[in-house]
């Protein structure tokens, strides 16, 4: 009896209510509407480029509004159309077949390498004592605490003295390892259960083949993540590939062939091909953004909370 | 042995060699990232510190460059009487001063209230609207810097915006030519009420505080500066709202709970209990705001290259052009300098959220 009069009022509320105050009603609404509104800013400037990115020059020109092709002056309409993309491929002024190529060339073996590099050192971190460990730690720490804008200058510097200047070297070796990577691999690391390794041990596994066969496999989901990073990272880079190449126009990245077109036209922007450009530029980070969009996610929480 | 180091001695009876055998394991295994951070970070800050002593032009081998001493920091800060490097510095400070002065707390608190408005219990579409705010991080700087550039010309898209809002509400719109006016937004404010470089006192315009008069150094960022500023908070909103997100979803939901058993209104929750969680995460995201902003160098190379008239030079901006054009070795100095304010305020943060996380 107390029971059922205790559940009796919450029946009371709820049914009513069903008949949902103002307040709430409001408070719904506010909610998403502030998102939607923000979600539309966000995405809306994407939408305008690749709506435009298939329209013809002057149809850009005249309805950059339009999500569309328009209407010519004298009624005829535009179509939708690949040229931009066609001028993009073929202009004269920059390879741009070759700097797709050049920047998913780069983007896999910096990947790949960092990879390997970070995990082999964060382990080592991690789980092996041996002398110097503190001191190389202490290092690593150190350069996290270099802005990139303070390296352009240095990087430049060394890469000259190497002659690595216009070589494929200068836009890969530099980006083997990164301290921010080797601290994630560390961390993860740290979280796997000793008594794993100390089995091995007894095995009689070497350390080399503990660390191939046995953690690394269940490494995956971290290397995962730094992969992603690792990828989104060199795709993107703007500044390490405008510092390693002064002449050498063939090895240019996306993101250096965009800036470059951009240079060259000056204020007579083609802005079909710079719009083609930029969507073939953003198209493969977005389909893996797509694909793996919680490591993504869970990574920027992750950096937040160990920043 | 096995007594010195009992945390090992599960190990058995391989101490020695077992040990010797760890070493080389913990060697080879951080050798090559080591090398990798060693040769093209610690290396070339080293000699890129060293350079910036020198004259060195940036083509020349750095073994030819001469020795200038102090020379080029003395520039920087104008104290060998000459003022040409010094005026375009501080005028570098005051534009990446008030770059980041709007666009650092407004990116923070647009990212505070988001991150509040996605976290309320009721939210469905929750992954969605996670996946909008973040998209414009991970695209490109210089594909965002180019759709912004298309978007603010003259006759694009934000132009066309504006002015449709205007005549929807019956008003006059003249488009602005954002990307190439470089009249301070607090002027154009100030000329609202008849304040304009002739009228305003001459104590204002007379008096020159390093190369620049009172009323130039309170002119605001630009209108293209300010193009610039809006493209930074719409790409870094996001970033920061996963940021503080993450950071709200972690307080324990007992604390509430327990609050609210103890008679905790609603209001007195927010700022005893989520107020002080936060703060951890706020100056994170102050700090990295801080870094960035005080970095911004891909919009401007791609929008402006710190035109016009000098209102989107920024201290990153300066740094490369003056390693274009044959002033490495100023360059590097310049660089230096930036480094040592980038410091001064990360270990003022750190300060900082050491203490919160002690308390």
């Amino acid at each position: 009896m107390s029971t059922s009069a205790a559940v009796q009022p919450s029946y009371g509320t709820r049914s009513f209510a069903l008949l949902p105050s103002v307040g709430k009603v409001a408070r719904v609404v506010l909610t998403y509407g502030v998102l939607v509104l923000f979600a539309l800013a966000m995405i809306m400037p994407f939408v305008f480029a690749v709506a435009n990115s298939f329209k013809e020059l002057p149809d850009i020109a005249a309805n950059p509004m339009r999500l569309t092709p328009g209407v010519r002056a004298d009624g005829t309409p535009y179509s939708w159309t690949l040229q931009g993309y066609e001028r993009a491929l073929n202009t004269q002024q920059i390879n741009f077949p070759r700097a797709i190529f050049n920047s998913f060339f780069v983007a896999i073996v910096v990947t790949v390498m960092r990879v390997l590099f970070n995990s082999l050192a964060g382990y080592a971190l991690a789980r092996i004592r041996f002398p110097g460990r503190g001191i190389a730690f202490a290092a690593l720490v150190g350069t996290l605490m270099v802005p990139g804008i303070v390296l352009l200058i240095p990087r430049y510097l060394i890469l000259r003295q190497l002659g690595w200047i216009d070589t494929y070297w200068a836009l890969l070796v530099p980006y083997f390892a990164d301290a921010f990577g080797i601290f994630l691999m560390k961390q993860f690391f740290e979280s796997i259960p000793r008594e794993i390794e100390e089995a091995a041990e007894i095995d009689g596994a070497s350390r080399f083949r503990m660390f191939f066969v046995i953690i690394l496999p269940m490494a995956i989901p971290a290397l995962t993540a730094m992969a992603i990073f690792a990828f989104q990272g060199t795709w993107n880079d703007f500044q390490g590939p405008l510092i390693a190449l002064n002449l050498n126009r063939d090895l240019y990245t996306l993101p250096l062939a965009l800036a470059f077109l951009r240079g060259v036209t000056g204020d007579a922007i083609q802005w079909d091909l710079m719009l083609a450009g930029s969507v073939i530029t953003t198209l493969p980070m977005a389909v893996i953004f797509f694909i793996f969009q919680r490591f993504f996610i869970e990574g920027v929480s992750y950096t937040g909370l160990k920043g | 042995m096995a007594v010195a180091a009992p945390s090992v001695g599960k190990r058995g009876g391989f101490q020695l060699s077992a040990k010797g055998q760890e070493n080389v394991a913990g060697f080879l295994f951080i050798l090559p990232a080591l090398i990798i951070i060693v040769i093209f970070i610690f290396l070339p800050l080293l000699s890129a510190f060293l350079i910036s002593f020198t004259n060195w032009n940036g083509l020349q081998p750095p073994a030819e460059a001469q020795n200038v001493g102090l020379r080029n920091y003395e520039r920087i800060f104008g104290l060998d009487g000459t003022t040409v490097v010094r005026d375009e510095f501080f005028v570098a400070i005051k534009n990446t001063f008030y770059y980041t002065l709007g666009v650092v707390p407004t990116q923070t608190a647009l990212a505070l209230i988001l991150a509040f408005i996605v976290n309320q219990q009721f939210l469905r579409f929750r992954g969605f609207f996670r996946v909008a705010f973040y998209f414009p991080s991970i695209t490109s700087s210089i594909v965002i810097a180019t759709i912004f550039l298309w978007l603010f010309n003259r006759n694009g898209v934000i132009n066309g915006v504006i002015g449709g809002v205007a005549s929807a509400l019956g008003l006059n719109y003249t488009p602005v030519t954002w990307l190439n006016d470089a009249n301070g937004i607090i002027h154009n404010f100030l000329r609202l009420f008849g304040l304009t470089a002739r009228t305003a006192p001459a104590w204002m315009t007379e008096t020159n505080i390093l190369g620049q008069s009172i009323w130039q150094w309170i002119s605001g960022p630009s209108v293209t500066m300010l193009a610039i500023m809006l493209l930074a908070i719409w790409t870094t909103t996001g970033t920061m709202m996963l940021i503080f997100l993450a950071a709200l979803q972690d307080i324990p939901r007992q604390l509430y709970e327990a609050a609210s058993v103890d008679g905790a209104t609603r209001l007195q929750q927010f700022f005893l209990i989520t107020v002080p969680m936060l703060r951890p995460a706020t100056f994170f995201v102050l700090t990295i705001g801080l870094i960035g902003c005080f970095q911004v160098f891909d919009q401007i190379y791609v929008i402006s290259q710190g035109n016009p008239a000098g209102t989107t030079k920024t201290i990153a901006w300066i740094v490369f052009r003056n390693l274009r054009d044959s002033q490495a070795g100023l360059g590097a100095a310049l660089a230096f300098v930036l480094f040592v304010i980038i410091a001064i305020f990360t270990i003022f943060q750190r300060r900082l959220v050491g203490k919160t996380v002690q308390q």
